[in-house]
């Protein structure tokens, strides 16, 4: 459960991540907007509040770890690991320049915070079941969590890895699909119907839960819930907004990896800032 | 050929149990062959260490990346063509470019599972992991060796793939022997020609080495262990002074031994040869000895080569078809 304060502060830390993005991708360069938008808020939750992390110590042997399974997606963790104080957020903007510390897909030589190499789709959740795997030898209490695509489990790796964590009983990884119902060439469901997810899961051998991934409170109390007392693993199914936040990019298809224009750039960052210009009025009446 | 017989898949689990005794990270992957690969010794010896993974490639090497970025040393085996070629992209995207410490075993390589044909028989699986930057390649000649491959590739930062052979193999190393990177195992002394073997093929180059000094032609037999990084300035080394340099593998002439060489003495003058497999997949037979003939893979082959380089009269590619 998610008291009041805890609350604003995730939504303050979500409306920041989502002016960095804007920032970050700055105008006329490609960049993951709409997928980066659509996961923002469960990132914030994650980062925020729910996983065990230290940002002088990303290599702390406890945490909590989180892969970015749509690796396309890592500008939103980039944002997150920046506003932790992983690294300044002055180096955002570097995005994909180059020799730049922020890769267009997440490497763990470069940024710290970031945990594999992903970027071909369909690839994370093995590698979120091999850490798994590791901290159960160890002894480790900590989760792993994975963030995907509705339109990256297309890819038949995943449901390997589904089915290898289900019949293994990995019951610290956490996956979560970011069911934002668009891909890069259009709607999800006339490319290649990745539903019904919650049965798709559920027959698979895991917990499931369908929430607003755009509400704290419910993707709180999802991950509270992904406990696996059963020890299955957890699946949470979450449906989002691609580009929320941004009216330029939401639900827009051409906002996939779309670069803005000036006006668009602008548009952004008036949209950003008065997201978070609520958070400065309640600063202000405390 | 005189000499004793070992099994390289045997020596990869009994590795792979010494290993894990000495070194608790050591964690080991495979994909429902363990009991072909020989991994079900470690299985035995420490089950809690051992995942089966399933008929599923491509999820054991993203789960190996997975084990092996939290500090485990995660080898994955499997028959050769499925641990290089379906999950090529997941070695690629997270092993490689993340200089992971997962160890891929390449079991019943080259044409070494005879039976089953093309589809099981790996003749460009060197030259698959050759190609992505950060793999390292072993290409053991006996069962000994594969047990030093295994340990110094447990003790390398990085990915490593091993060949390992389906069949017995020539016992060629003696107990005190070592393996290190980049080094050559010269097997026969010899001062005209130059043979480099790897593998199953050094047992026919030494016996090529045999009929050769019968011939009048002094035949000096290394083995190459290290496909990768290649040694090209040692290749380049002990070709200095030969009256021509012959290479000989069980694997596709593109992208393997062959090429390695050929590379290595680029600025030298001396004529080059090789035996090896066509550009062509190969097939079911009922011996190995009898399939590796068909594919040009003998003693005669490695003879008639290394005379047509000791003459100076080097083939050219289109001859080469017909061996």
């Amino acid at each position: 459960m998610l008291d009041k304060e805890k609350k604003t502060e995730l939504r303050h830390l979500a409306a920041r991540m989502r002016k960095d993005i804007i920032q970050m991708v700055g105008i006329g360069q490609p960049g993951h907007i709409g997928g980066s938008c659509s996961a923002a808020d469960i990132v914030a939750v994650l980062y925020g509040h729910k996983m065990k992390h230290d940002p002088k110590n990303p290599k702390w042997e406890d945490r909590d770890k989180l892969i970015m399974s749509k690796g396309h997606a890592a500008i939103i963790q980039y944002a997150a690991l920046a506003e932790m104080g992983y690294f300044p957020t002055d180096e955002l903007p570097s995005l994909k320049k180059l020799g730049s510390m922020l890769q267009g897909h997440p490497d763990i030589h470069k940024t710290p915070g970031i945990e594999a190499n992903t970027g071909s789709l369909g690839q994370g959740l093995s590698i979120a079941t091999g850490m798994a795997l590791a901290m159960r030898l160890d002894g480790k209490k900590g989760k792993v969590y994975c963030i995907l695509g509705d339109g990256e489990i297309a890819e038949g790796q995943v449901w390997e890895a589904a089915m290898f964590a289900g019949s293994k009983k990995v019951d610290n990884l956490v996956a979560i699909v970011d069911q934002n119902r668009l891909q890069a060439m259009g709607k999800v469901v006339d490319r290649m119907d990745s539903g019904p997810l919650p049965e798709k899961w559920l027959a698979f051998g895991w917990n499931v839960s369908e929430i607003d991934g755009h509400n704290m409170d419910a993707i709180t109390a999802a991950l509270d819930d992904a406990r696996g007392a059963n020890g299955k693993p957890t699946a949470i199914v979450a449906h989002t907004v691609k580009g929320k936040g941004f009216s330029f990019a939401e639900e827009q298809v051409g906002f996939h990896n779309g670069a803005m224009a000036e006006w668009q750039y602008q548009l952004g960052l008036k949209e950003a800032d008065a997201a978070l210009a609520e958070f400065q009025q309640l600063a202000l009446t405390e | 050929m005189m000499g004793t017989f070992s099994n390289q898949r045997m020596a990869y689990g009994e590795a792979l149990v010494a290993l894990g005794r000495q070194d608790k990270r050591v964690v080991v992957l495979d994909a429902d062959l363990c009991k072909s690969t020989m991994s079900f010794l470690f299985q035995e010896a420490f089950p809690e260490r051992f995942f089966e993974m399933g008929i599923a490639e491509q999820n054991m090497m993203s789960t190996a990346a997975g084990l092996a970025v939290s500090g485990k040393i995660a080898f994955a085996s499997t028959f050769a063509v499925f641990a290089t070629g379906r999950p090529y992209d997941q070695i690629r995207q997270t092993i490689s470019i993340g200089n992971l410490n997962v160890k891929i075993c390449g079991s019943s390589c080259g044409l070494s599972d005879f039976g089953d044909g093309s589809t099981h028989q790996s003749i460009e699986d060197v030259a698959i992991m050759s190609a992505i930057p950060n793999m390292t390649i072993l290409t053991p000649v006996d069962a000994a060796e594969v047990g030093l491959a295994v340990k110094l590739a447990s003790e390398h930062q990085g990915p490593v793939y091993i060949r390992v052979n389906r069949n017995n193999v020539l016992d060629v190393l003696s107990p005190k022997d070592t393996l290190r990177f980049g080094q050559y195992r010269t097997l026969r002394e010899g001062e005209d020609i130059l043979i480099f073997a790897h593998g199953s093929m050094v047992e026919k180059a030494l016996a090529a080495g045999t009929q050769l000094e019968k011939d009048g032609i002094s035949a000096k037999v290394v083995s190459v262990t290290t496909m990768k990084p290649f040694n090209y300035e040692g290749a380049a080394e002990l070709a200095k002074g030969m009256k021509g340099v012959v290479t000989v593998e069980e694997h596709s002439y593109i992208g393997g031994l062959a090429a390695a060489v050929a590379f290595a003495l680029r600025k030298c003058a001396v004529p080059l040869e090789y035996v090896a497999i066509n550009d062509e997949f190969g097939q079911s037979a009922h011996h190995y000895d009898e399939l590796q003939a068909a594919y040009g893979l003998t003693p005669e082959h490695i003879v008639r080569k290394a005379k047509s380089v000791a003459k100076g009269t080097k083939c050219s590619h289109k001859t080469a078809k017909h061996h």
